[in-house]
């Protein structure tokens, strides 16, 4: 509460944004990139409205792209234009990319250990389990109607099951689905 | 030579960049389809360490793209990989952002949002069931896996802890497997 002093917070700055994206990057463990945003740039120093904000993340998960990337991009440009934007993305992409090499490099000198091995074998199942859970819970905000279940059911048979190219599936059943919704929205 | 591997990884993330819809999760069925599948560049269980890797790590889960192309072309691989998942919906986003609040709630943004939503989840369930069909460690991978599912959808566990969790099961469950038959003689002798 005490640090919620809109008016004395110091402007942004272009260093200033790469360092707090990168501290965001390198400390999100396991997701939840969106509230440390919303902490950072509308509660903690007020730079953007907190409405803004909302608009920001709306976009940013109804576009394709990586949900945090698009948001560090809508961020920085609307703080610091096109600069900021290319600054804002940096902080959150190579900090973290340069210890994801790392993490990966070690990791795979120490597969010729079978203890490690066996750990990370683990790990990755757990992993998998992240996904699929992902998975269930994007589904069940799907609604219960023929269309939409149609649309999941379609896509997953033809990506995870016949292994079609995902660029056609979507393209193809992406734009069917929106087609069908849009036509829903404009009868209504 | 390396270019051309170069070329090929920009060939692969690129449009997949497009097609990211529902964030990064959507589109791991198809790169461990062409990274694997196709070009072979990996094995099956390398895939998967490398996809445990991108969820240990902190940062966009996204970044499985660099570290996948540091793997196979170094650090031009893990430049051009980044880049091309990146930047095609950099610009777009960039484009967007200048003109997405004007036609706030308009009917095709609407659309994009609904019509999107089911194929995101298909492509999602997809990645975790191409994944969960690879897993090095047979069937009691599968099932920590799945125990893994439950406990996110009942819990609000911490990821990391999780996957702490996965890596002491599996070797609990390899311990125990690799004495169960020197058990069993003990059993019959007696």
């Amino acid at each position: 509460m005490s640090r919620h002093i809109a008016h004395t917070s110091p402007p942004p700055t272009l260093t200033g944004l790469f360092f707090i994206f990168s501290r965001i990057g390198l400390t999100s463990f396991g997701g939840g990139l969106s509230g440390w945003l919303l902490r950072e740039f509308v509660q903690d120093r007020d730079w953007i409205s907190e409405e803004d904000f909302l608009n920001g993340l709306a976009i940013s998960q109804a576009l394709p792209g990586i949900n945090v990337k698009n948001m560090a991009i809508w961020i920085g440009h609307r703080l610091l234009g096109w600069r900021g934007a290319v600054l804002a993305v940096a902080g959150i992409i190579i900090p973290p990319a340069i210890f994801i090499i790392v993490l990966g490099t070690v990791l795979a000198h120490l597969m010729q250990f079978p203890l490690a091995h066996i750990l990370l074998a683990g790990a990755a199942a757990a992993a998998t389990g992240l996904s699929l859970s992902m998975g269930v819970t994007t589904a069940s905000r799907v609604p219960r109607r023929l269309l939409p279940l149609l649309f999941l059911v379609g896509t997953f048979v033809a990506v995870g099951i016949l292994r079609l190219p995902l660029v056609w599936v979507v393209i193809v059943g992406g734009g069917l689905s929106v087609l069908v919704e849009y036509l829903k929205l404009r009868k209504a | 030579m390396s270019n051309r591997i170069l070329l090929q990884l920009a060939a692969i993330f690129a449009p997949l960049s497009l097609i990211t819809v529902g964030g990064g999760q959507a589109i791991i069925a198809d790169i461990q389809r062409q990274v694997v599948d196709v070009h072979g560049w990996l094995t099956h269980a390398q895939f998967g360490v490398d996809f445990a890797i991108s969820r240990m790590a902190p940062g966009p889960g996204s970044l499985l793209a660099t570290l996948i192309g540091w793997q196979i072309a170094g650090f031009w691989g893990a430049v051009v990989a980044t880049l091309a998942l990146l930047g095609p919906t950099g610009i777009l986003i960039y484009g967007v952002t200048r003109v997405w609040t004007r036609y706030q709630g308009a009917a095709w943004q609407l659309a994009l949002e609904r019509g999107l939503r089911p194929v995101a989840a298909g492509m999602i369930l997809a990645a975790g069931w191409v994944l969960l069909k690879s897993l090095d460690g047979g069937l009691p991978a599968q099932a920590i896996a799945l125990v893994s599912v439950a406990a996110l959808l009942s819990t609000r566990i911490n990821p990391l802890i999780l996957l702490l969790c996965g890596a002491l099961l599996l070797f609990g469950v390899s311990e125990f497997s690799n004495s169960l038959p020197a058990l069993l003689q003990v059993h019959m002798a007696s």
